[in-house]
């Protein structure tokens, strides 16, 4: 329940509002993430905020969270400059089943600020991409503007064994590819719904109708992964704020697969 | 109560047990009178015990009544629960004291003082198992409630009165005090003569009554006893048929019951203040005026709130409906998935202390009725 001391060490607009900080720890290292997992942040004096791991848990060295100016400690959290002391407690949750993945052809699917949280995968997937089958990015933003670590997807267009999709609600002039609704992407990915995974990740109304079309696709809906958010003040399975009916997002998720949550997941004010 | 090493003590002996914790260096908590309600608050000895005096209790109502006894402990559950001690409604988590740009964290002390519990009823017992089960023997113990929890020594009663609102004996959890406890006290008032049956549930317990003034019990004590649970046993207020009840709530969350209850509904939270099981809460941190010193406390908290649930963009549970049905469904049904037992124990306090006397027995009892399924 007591943070660790930890300083931006780098500080980096991903988007919009949206920055990754690089934090290095004072006393000793932050314990390392997996894909999935998150961190409680603390800014002194201000509040305290759960931020999924967006960097390579791979990359021991760095450890980075994208976060978006939306509250009064994200907002604090996404101004602070390099140097400042941030309190952190972590990493918390079960994540991404990256480890039995092997041999799957794999989706990402992801809306606006989801992709912080699958992008740890993603790093960990390329790294070990024989062991896996097709590899799929499918990315939806609000508009062209809105897209989240820019620069990257430039990299991750040109790498082999990997196919990024990218579509957004609301095109501009400039913008000559696909505008629509992640589902719309779906059929345009290769994989075998019999021995396909897919990792989701955005806005709940956005992860619902991603799961119809990777249904209506043929995945089996033990291989469909959501990752949950719900406010949270412990992270630890104290405070009872992450509830979500039968379960608690900060002990048994964030990530749950959909055979798991799915009765419960358009049910409303759960 | 067993045969074979029953003993007893009188009015005398119990303040000799209070003053036995008190030299062991425990903070001596008890019932005792405040603002016209038995609540728990620090006892010197039994003249500050309610000595005398019952509670009537209904929906939404609570009264002290005069006993025609001279009764220590003949009153049944009041606004109070012995969580207010082990998990107390503010925490102080860490102080944290900036010098340039370093930041220093200390965790907050601990109690100087280990506490001891005078007249814990037997649905209370159960309740502060069902708070260890959710606040130590999860993956990640709150340390604040385990030092207070190990140190503490419980001294149970045998409950004597059934409240208007108890249904300890639907949930299971009462009348008799059975485990849980270090020492047990069975309240016998027999004309003139009052007694307390006295027996150990620990090493603790054993070497705190070998050092009070006791008697050994003849027959006629152990009856009457016995009788005193018996007796409360069946008269209570309040009785909740628990078969199935978690698919009964689970798959009835659209019942038209969540509309009614919700119309009647304050979202005070006051139900889940009294709870001695609730144990929701939420943090809160401050800083001096020059953000040199910043601390957090944990506050109880209240899924009644539209903070509770609060997430960028609104709350989750917008309606007061979404909120009782999360408390009740909670209690009843989804504690069980979330921490293998149920989250009720029957005390009534819910029921008593709802300012319009909502009443979860009878809520769950419109929906066993016209269920959907």
């Amino acid at each position: 329940m007591v943070p660790i001391v930890a300083r931006v060490r780098r500080r980096r607009r991903d988007g919009p509002g949206v920055w990754t900080l690089d934090l290095r720890s004072d006393e000793g290292a932050v314990r390392p993430a997996a894909p999935g997992q998150f961190n409680m942040l603390t800014v002194f004096g201000v509040g305290e905020v759960p931020i999924s791991v967006s960097g390579d848990p791979g990359d021991g060295d760095r450890l980075l969270h994208t976060v978006r100016a939306v509250g009064p400690v994200s907002a604090a959290l996404a101004d602070l400059r390099p140097g400042s002391a941030v309190g952190v407690r972590g990493p918390f949750g079960i994540g991404w089943p990256v480890g039995a993945m092997a041999g799957r052809d794999i989706l990402l699917v992801a809306g606006g600020l989801g992709l912080a949280p699958l992008r740890p995968a993603l790093y960990r997937l390329l790294a070990d991409r024989d062991r896996f089958g097709t590899l799929t990015l499918i990315y939806g933003a609000r508009s062209p503007d809105d897209i989240l670590f820019r620069r990257e997807f430039q990299s991750w267009r040109r790498k082999p064994g990997l196919d990024v999709q990218v579509t957004v609600d609301h095109a501009t002039d400039a913008w000559d590819a696909h505008v629509g609704v992640v589902t719309t992407l779906i059929p345009r990915a290769t994989f075998d719904p019999s021995r396909a995974t897919a990792l989701v990740c955005g806005p709940e109304v956005m992860m619902r109708f991603a799961v119809n079309g990777l249904r209506n696709a043929g995945v089996d809906e033990a291989a469909i992964f959501l990752s949950m958010e719900r406010n949270m003040k412990c992270a630890v399975g104290l405070c009872g704020h992450c509830q979500f009916g039968t379960v608690m997002i900060c002990r048994d998720g964030p990530v749950f697969s959909y055979d798991r949550i799915g009765a419960m997941l358009g049910r409303k004010e759960l | 109560m067993r045969c074979g090493d029953a003993e007893f003590i009188d009015v005398d002996g119990l303040d000799a047990l209070f003053r036995a914790l008190s030299d062991r260096g425990y903070r001596v908590i008890g019932p005792t009178i405040v603002d016209t309600a038995i609540v728990y608050d620090d006892i010197g000895g039994t003249a500050d015990l309610p000595r005398g005096w019952t509670d009537e209790q209904d929906g939404g109502r609570y009264r002290l009544v005069e006993r025609d006894d001279d009764a220590l402990f003949g009153f049944a559950t009041g606004p109070h629960s012995w969580k207010r001690f082990l998990h107390p409604p503010v925490q102080r988590l860490w102080d944290a004291e900036r010098d340039g740009d370093a930041v220093t964290v200390r965790p907050a002390a601990a109690d100087p003082a280990p506490l001891a519990f005078i007249g814990v009823r037997s649905c209370d017992l159960q309740a502060m198992r069902i708070q260890d089960r959710v606040l130590i023997e999860g993956p990640y113990p709150d340390p604040h409630y385990a030092d207070r929890r190990a140190a503490a020594f419980v001294v149970a009663v045998d409950c004597g009165t059934a409240g208007g609102t108890c249904f300890c004996v639907s949930m299971e959890t009462g009348p008799e005090a059975r485990h849980g406890f270090d020492l047990k006290l069975t309240e016998i008032i027999d004309g003139d003569a009052q007694r307390f049956i006295v027996s150990a549930g620990t090493e603790a317990g054993r070497a705190v009554l070998a050092a009070l003034p006791t008697r050994e019990a003849g027959d006629a004590d152990l009856a009457s006893a016995a009788a005193v649970v018996d007796r409360t046993a069946a008269s209570m207020g309040r009785t909740m048929r628990t078969d199935d009840i978690h698919g009964l709530l689970l798959s009835n969350l659209e019942h038209a019951r969540w509309d009614d209850t919700a119309a009647r509904c304050l979202a005070c939270g006051n139900c889940t203040m009294v709870c001695p099981t609730c144990f929701c809460t939420t943090v809160e941190d401050s800083s001096d005026l020059t953000g040199t010193r910043t601390s957090r406390s944990r506050r109880w908290d209240s899924c009644f709130t539209a903070d509770f649930s609060h997430i960028h963009g609104g709350s989750v549970r917008q309606s007061t409906r979404s909120r009782y049905r999360q408390w009740a469904t909670h209690k009843l049904a989804t504690w069980h998935d979330q921490f293998g037992t149920s989250g009720c124990v029957g005390c009534g306090r819910c029921i008593t202390w709802c300012p319009v006397g909502i009443d979860i027995t009878e809520e769950v009892r419109a929906i066993r009725e016209t269920a959907e399924q």
